[in-house]
């Protein structure tokens, strides 16, 4: 079947099996290998892109579904690897990614989140995120590159997370570097 | 400034966060042009005699190019782990028996990947079924055995010649003993298994493939196909998580590299999740037995550890395990009497190994539940316990009961400073306060103190570190990172030394022909050892380079200094760039680095969680830790890891399992199915500081990577047990699911009336 369909701002259009779904027609037929297939029942995410705006999960979807439709991915995002889309910086900085695997799927995610709730508070990134799935981070740092993402300090809406001396100052040895004993 | 111990963030991300990582199955390489896509034909049986297999429809099923029976295979079955049973043989492709639900038994190549399935639906397997073997005590029975020419279940034993000690709990007022189930888990990396290989004219295996050791991954491929070493070239692409289960290779990419040869075309295999979920290694999967005894006043006198490991269908990895559970057994405590002993069965199950922690979280859970289970029959504060029994630090270094040598620690600090940050006392008000009141949602407090042991895997590992005459720098090391972020790390060590930018500084893994040697990422060992290798490495080049810029510049080598990528005389505009130098003569540097000895990490961990004794449900709603594991280079990457490690032992504690039915059938063969926990069942982590140094390296640091998962696992089991204590409940097994707590609310209920 011949599909026809926006990604990343530059036409496309293939003759593709009906079956194909639309992960595969962005990485395969498209070239754009960002977009990741991380299981086979729709829980993972990591495949996330924006369809007309929307957060779909692309292992689900048949490429002829999206006849039509405008697609974003990850690539779509960023002007450059040295100039990143707010998102993506914010999961630079906030240290929200590891293996980068659930990292495309996880931003375009965070993206759709941002754009229904601007402001969310620690709850609603959580619950907002529960469809993408990241083995790494124990979420607590993506959580917090959402939060700074919408302009939040995440510090305040989360209430620290790391706290650099405990209350009774038991905790003697700075954090940081020394060169061992005596060194 | 130093840029040791400061948050720089990660040069991987740029590349990451705008066309994504560069994973095994996202090659392009024009070697890989025209590959075949592989597809295999898993038993769906878990123990069954293989009576026929017919593959004529599927060879003539579109796009097919072949389709590969046992039979055609010209390798020997192999033992895939050196120190197990030596007759626990796995074949390429059996033709006479399976022994666990996804064990590979056709492989269908096709030209286009789709196609692979529809052919594959195609073969037809005939098979016998025999009885399943799930249960490990089943398994050690003997009575159904998996390799009927062995004669036996058991892989391995360890300590099993001596009896134990009939005497060894004379001494103590209070004995108390119960069976704890380990449950078996999946590493569940996001990215699947893949490999790609390609035979070239120079009779070489080009081999890409998703593994945390790349050199490992060459010899073992290298042996299983019956060539040298020097045949294969291993090629790590960007990997998508490993957490122990991508250590070396899998014998699907020996098999990938045969298919290659065979066909002689380039052949690809990326596996699916249902695929992975019963084709990658598994971890942990013990049954233990645990009695401990001591005094009323609080002293722990004798402690036993009796282990029945999974080993799986074909040992692997998970055959040696219980070393590290039994080295570890007495854990932080000062215990007169310590004895263990484990045996490793084969069971109609995926093989196991290392998963995050790969036998030290089974000693420590073991421990710090035997602990809750004294305290709790002495009447105690189990915190309170566990500071009686503490190792104090004059006692380091020492030698343990369990024979581990103990570099340094101060493990009642770190238990004070969870304690104190936690608000310990006004915690337990607060959980009284709503027992007194009868409230359906209870408060549990958890306390763990742990140790480990990292590096004990490999204790030495190369790096090479070379000023190019462009000013930058190269760094090749044996590390093999896949998420902890060594680009950005070794690339600081280097700095640190030449004054060079880290975006100038490029790390280099995981090529086995550009870097021969290396030992990979695992058992959090990267930074103790190969990153003091690249510390080891940028220091000896600035001697070098001072040697050489001395005869440049006429000068006294001990008045030079090297300050931002040159090498200066001290006090004196004169001077020469390391750049400069590199264009006379290559600047270059290889070195080894071997600590002799692993490191033993520690912490303590307090977890708050909130159960309703209605329902069951607990939810976590904070955990305070102290992962000490000596200075920090990068506290944004060592934070990071003690996230990751915090949610994996949480998600032990309260969802993850992986099930068997009896006749052996997965049953969380899916992320539908196997509880992998999302943000909503998370809480954020209150991380605490400390930074013991050791004394094995000249950096003074340990290993971080599995430290949260060895401390979050038994704090957060433990208040789970702690919130519906009153109700009479001492122990809940993992994971601490609704149905398991409600059930333990409701048999103490009853226990209670009687």
């Amino acid at each position: 079947m011949k599909v026809r369909m926006t990604v990343n701002g530059d036409d496309t259009s293939a003759d593709v099996e009906p079956r194909l779904l639309l992960a595969h027609y962005l990485r395969d037929t498209l070239g754009l290998k960002a977009t990741n297939v991380g299981c086979d029942t729709t829980s993972c995410g990591a495949c996330t892109v924006l369809v007309d705006g929307e957060s779909v999960k692309s292992c689900t979807m048949l490429a002829v579904q999206a006849d039509d439709a405008t697609v974003q991915t990850m690539e779509g995002l960023s002007a450059s690897p040295e100039d990143l889309h707010p998102v993506a910086e914010a999961f630079r900085t906030e240290h929200g990614l590891q293996c980068g695997f659930c990292t495309p799927g996880m931003v375009m995610a965070a993206v759709s989140l941002l754009r229904e709730t601007p402001r969310p508070t620690e709850r609603e990134v959580r619950e907002g995120l529960e469809g993408n799935l990241c083995r790494c981070t124990g979420y607590h740092n993506i959580v917090r590159a959402v939060l700074a993402a919408s302009g939040q300090d995440p510090d305040a809406v989360i209430g620290g997370g790391h706290a650099t001396e405990a209350p009774s100052g038991g905790v003697e040895v700075a954090p940081g570097f020394s060169t061992g004993s005596g060194a | 400034m130093s840029i040791m111990g400061t948050r720089v963030v990660r040069r991987e991300d740029p590349l990451f966060l705008s066309r994504g990582a560069t994973y095994t199955d996202d090659l392009t390489d024009e070697r890989l042009t025209g590959a075949l896509h592989l597809t295999l034909v898993r038993s769906p049986l878990a123990h069954a005699r293989i009576t026929a297999i017919d593959v004529e429809e599927a060879r003539s099923a579109p796009g097919v190019v072949a389709v590969i029976t046992g039979a055609e295979i010209d390798l020997a079955p192999a033992l895939l782990f050196g120190g197990a049973n030596k007759g626990m043989v796995r074949s390429w492709l059996p033709t006479d028996k399976v022994r666990f639900v996804g064990e590979p038994v056709v492989a269908v190549l096709t030209e286009e990947a789709y196609q692979g399935q529809d052919a594959a639906d195609l073969v037809e397997i005939d098979y016998d079924p025999l009885p399943a073997v799930i249960d490990l005590k089943a398994a050690a029975s003997d009575e159904v055995l998996l390799f009927e020419e062995v004669g036996t279940n058991t892989s391995n034993g360890f300590g099993l010649k001596d009896e134990f000690d009939e005497h060894l709990f004379d001494d103590c007022e209070v004995v108390v003993t119960k069976e704890i189930v380990n449950q078996r888990l999946a590493a569940a990396s996001l990215e699947t298994r893949a490999a790609s290989a390609v035979w070239g004219e120079d009779g070489r295996l080009t081999l890409w493939c998703s593994t945390q050791a790349a050199q490992s991954a060459r010899d073992e491929v290298a042996g299983w196909l019956g060539v040298d070493a020097a045949q294969v070239h291993v090629i790590t692409p960007d990997v998508g998580g490993g957490f122990g289960a991508k250590i070396g290779a899998d014998p699907e990419f020996a098999l990938v590299g045969w298919l290659a040869k065979h066909t002689g075309r380039p052949v690809r295999w990326n596996e699916t999740r249902s695929e992975n979920m019963t084709g990658m290694v598994q971890g942990r999967a013990q049954l233990q037995t645990v009695t401990i005894g001591g005094n009323r006043d609080g002293k722990v006198l004798a402690y036993r550890l009796d282990v029945l490991a999974d080993a799986g269908a074909y040992p692997r990895l998970g055959a040696v395990l219980p070393m590290f559970t039994r080295m570890m057994a007495p854990g932080v405590y000062d215990i007169p009497k310590v004895e263990s002993r484990a045996r490793v069965l084969v069971t109609t199950t995926t093989s196991t190994a290392a998963y995050r922690g790969a036998g030290r979280p089974e000693a420590t859970a073991a421990i710090e539940r035997s602990m809750d289970l004294f305290a709790a029959e002495i009447g105690m504060d189990p915190a309170e316990v566990r500071r009686r029994n503490l190792l104090r630090p004059e006692q380091f270094p020492l030698k343990t009961k369990g024979g581990a040598p103990y570099d340094s620690g101060e493990y009642e600090k770190a238990l004070d400073a969870v304690l104190d940050a936690a608000g310990y006392t006004g915690l337990r008000a607060e959980q009284q306060r709503r027992r007194d009141a009868g409230e359906v949602v209870q408060l549990g407090i958890g306390v763990s103190v742990f140790v480990e042991i990292t590096g004990g895997g490999a204790f030495s590992e190369d790096a090479s570190v070379e000023v190019h005459p462009d000013g930058t720098v190269t760094v090749l090391t044996g590390t093999s990172p896949h998420g902890q972020g060594h680009a950005t790390a070794w690339a600081m060590l280097a700095s640190e030394h030449l004054g060079i930018g880290i975006d100038r500084i490029t790390v280099l893994h995981g090529d086995t022909d550009l870097i021969p040697r290396g030992s990979g990422t695992m058992g959090s060992r990267s930074l103790q050892t190969g990153g003091v290798a690249v510390h080891q490495a940028a220091g000896e080049l600035v001697e070098l380079a001072k040697q050489r810029a001395a005869d440049v510049l006429e000068a006294n080598v001990d008045d030079l200094e090297v300050v931002d990528g040159s090498v200066n005389v001290r006090g004196t505009g004169q001077g020469v760039t390391l750049a400069a130098l590199a264009e006379k003569e290559r600047l270059q540097v290889d070195s080894n680095f071997d600590s002799g000895a692993p490191t033993f990490p520690f912490g303590a961990h307090v977890a708050v969680v909130e159960v309703d004794v209605e329902s069951g449900k607990a939810v976590v709603d904070r955990i305070v830790t102290v992962d000490d594991a000596g200075p920090v280079l990068n506290p944004l990457l060592c934070e990071g890891q003690r996230h990751g490690g915090i949610a994996q032992g949480i998600s032990q504690a309260l969802l993850e399992e992986v099930v068997f039915d009896a006749d052996g059938n997965p049953l969380t063969a899916t992320f539908a199915d196997y509880a992998f926990p999302s943000a909503a069942e998370l809480p954020s982590f209150t991380l605490l500081d400390m930074a013991t140094p050791t004394h094995l390296n000249p950096l003074g640091v340990k290993g971080i990577g599995e430290a949260g998962t060895i401390g979050a696992t038994p704090a957060v089991q433990s208040a789970v047990v702690d919130a519906v204590a009153h109700l009479g409940v001492r122990h809940i097994d993992m994971p601490t699911s609704p149905l398991r707590v409600w059930e333990a609310i409701n048999a103490a209920a009853s226990e209670g009336d009687k």
